[in-house]
């Protein structure tokens, strides 16, 4: 880990300065930070909030009313399409964070601890994340021609002779739902796992190997405490990214499944804004809720 | 490991399973790769009914697909401004960060919470505020608010790692040697930031180009690339989908390979210097 922490070192070298110096070091930053906070304050905060207020607000089939009232909650809350729909997200996540933890654990240790050259981890690495770096809707529209009714999965298994007619399930199910959000995701395990095992001090495997260790012990018992924090950010990005999703379960699903994040969308497209903000101010408490939960296992500050 | 020449048994299923692994991330997209090649009557699964490149020509006739031209330029000058706001934000918030200041923790944390907030929050919100400041949504304002959401704590993360190893003492033997702040930033921060701030335009740069959900209510009238190819799979049958699809995504490997590029050759002019 560095040495210098993001709190500044260094302040009394520098106090040891002239005043007028020291006035100008003061100001510098908060000029420097301004542009970031207003982007955010302008782009995030107050959009969120526009939420929130909104969320309280009337409406009927034209327009949208300002007003203080609980019936976006009440029916939302109310309805049981919206229990089914949390608890289909719910099981959306835990699906897609149970198969890209083992799946981007094992990737990120056959990088970190097989490959040996530097170059060469740095090659399949870069490999792993371009993908990151194009266009999701397309990765999800790729699915198309191999999963289909006529194909290829469905054509090379019947050729086989593993089934006499094509799978139905392949495409438009939970199943391409779930494996898309593998595909798509998996990456975002990969490079903080990745991460933090490549800060792991090889001294420390020798060591245990010294003392008598076997492979699976010292897996068990060095490395996974040690990545551990890079396990729980790479949790928190597949899961917040999975509960807010829409356009994957649109897609994928072919209007079969629903999630939080598409009711939402359903919900703009008809202009019931106040509806969709109460959804969206509910969805916002429950992903914070996780996102803490997880954060109790690592401090990011110390991970950067 | 580095301990014992001979590989393991692990190292050849690891190995098995990363290639796989592999194969999952690039095999689809080979596959429409292929298929955008699919001859006139062809249709959008196997098998080729002869090779041409037939859907490519009709992806540039205007009937065929909406405003295919318009919302790849708009989405290009999107790209390239949110690629420079993202740059110069971050890299001065870096400074910020590095020298301290009162509220740095809060707005880290504001920051990183821009990532786990789901995108189409963002993009709700952001309507919802134009519609009520009675503000025409377009790519140029709301849209690229929305992008900074998403790019800027991205960029951000990349500087702080890069300063956590920064080395101090080279801009403290600039300033021993009678540069001022400026020039020491001028000639011995930036320079060594540099790779690293190509690093962030090209996140900057390929993260809003490939953007859905937050143009989403955003976007205003005019799509953006992603709008057009989301428009396009709920009307389009024909392989020029895939077309649109196999020439973005040569469009963002040339984008990759232009950043990553840059980034090696800087580390090997470094390396001889």
């Amino acid at each position: 880990m560095s040495a210098t922490a993001l709190p500044p070192t260094g302040t009394t070298a520098r106090a040891a300065r002239g005043g007028v110096r020291r006035r100008r070091l003061r100001i510098a930053p908060y000029l420097q930070a301004a542009p970031l906070v207003l982007t955010l304050l302008v782009f995030l905060v107050v959009p969120i909030v526009t939420i929130a207020v909104v969320s309280f607000w009337d409406y009927d089939a034209v327009r949208v009313i300002p007003d203080f009232v609980l019936t976006n909650y009440e029916e939302l809350l109310g309805s049981a399409v919206t229990w089914k729909t949390y608890l289909n997200t719910l099981r959306y996540a835990a699906l897609a964070w149970a198969i890209t933890l083992p799946v981007g654990f094992a990737v990120a240790y056959f990088l970190a601890f097989h490959v040996r050259t530097v170059t060469w981890q740095m090659v399949l690495f870069l490999v792993c994340t371009v993908p990151f770096w194009t266009s999701n809707i397309i990765r999800m529209i790729s699915w198309i021609p191999f999963l289909g009714r006529n194909g290829l999965l469905n054509r090379a298994l019947i050729d086989l002779g593993v089934v006499d007619h094509p799978l139905e399930f392949l495409l438009f199910s939970d199943f391409s739902v779930v494996l898309a959000f593998v595909h798509l995701y998996t990456l975002f395990m990969v490079v903080p796992i990745f991460n933090a095992m490549m800060r792991i001090d090889r001294a420390l495997i020798e060591a245990a190997r010294d003392a008598g260790a076997n492979g699976q012990q010292i897996l068990w018992n060095v490395i996974l405490p040690l990545t551990k924090p890079g396990i729980a950010i790479g949790s928190i990005f597949v899961v917040t990214l999975v509960m807010g999703d829409f356009i994957t379960v649109r897609l994928m699903s072919g209007g079969q499944s629903a999630s939080v994040g598409l009711m939402i969308a359903n919900e703009i497209s008809l202009l019931h804004y106040p509806a969709a903000a109460a959804n969206a101010v509910v969805l916002l408490v429950l992903v914070m809720m996780m996102v803490v939960a997880m954060l109790r296992i690592v401090d990011i500050r110390k991970e950067l | 490991m580095r301990t014992g020449q001979r590989r393991g048994a692990s190292f050849y299923i690891l190995g098995a399973f990363f290639a796989l692994f592999v194969l999952f991330l690039y095999g689809p997209t080979v596959t429409i790769a292929v298929l955008s090649f699919q001859g006139p009557e062809g249709g959008l699964t196997f098998p080729m009914n002869g090779v041409s490149t037939h859907w490519f020509a009709n992806l540039f006739e205007k009937q065929a697909v909406g405003d295919f031209g318009g919302s790849f330029r708009r989405s290009l000058a999107l790209g390239f401004i949110v690629m420079s706001l993202t740059v110069l934000i971050s890299v001065t918030a870096g400074f910020a960060f590095r020298r301290g200041f009162i509220g740095s923790t809060a707005l880290f944390y504001l920051t990183v919470s821009s990532l786990v907030i789901p995108s189409i929050l963002v993009s709700l919100g952001i309507g919802l505020l134009f519609t009520i400041l009675e503000l025409e949504p377009a790519w140029y304002s709301s849209a690229l608010g929305a992008h900074l959401t998403w790019t800027l704590p991205f960029g951000l993360l990349i500087v702080f790692a890069i300063f956590n190893r920064f080395d101090k003492s080279f801009e403290e033997a600039a300033r021993d040697l009678g540069a001022t702040p400026w020039q020491t930033v001028r000639h011995v921060v930036l320079p060594i930031l540099l790779p690293s701030i190509i690093g962030v335009a090209l996140f900057g740069f390929t993260l809003s180009y490939d953007e859905f959900a937050r143009s989403l209510m955003t976007a205003g009238s005019d799509n953006t690339l992603p709008l057009e190819i989301y428009g396009m799979t709920t009307n389009v049958t024909t392989p020029v989908l895939y077309a649109l699809g196999t020439l973005t995504t040569v469009f963002s490997f040339l984008v990759i390979g232009l950043g990553l590029g840059g980034v090696f050759l800087l580390r090997r002019l470094r390396g001889q210097g």
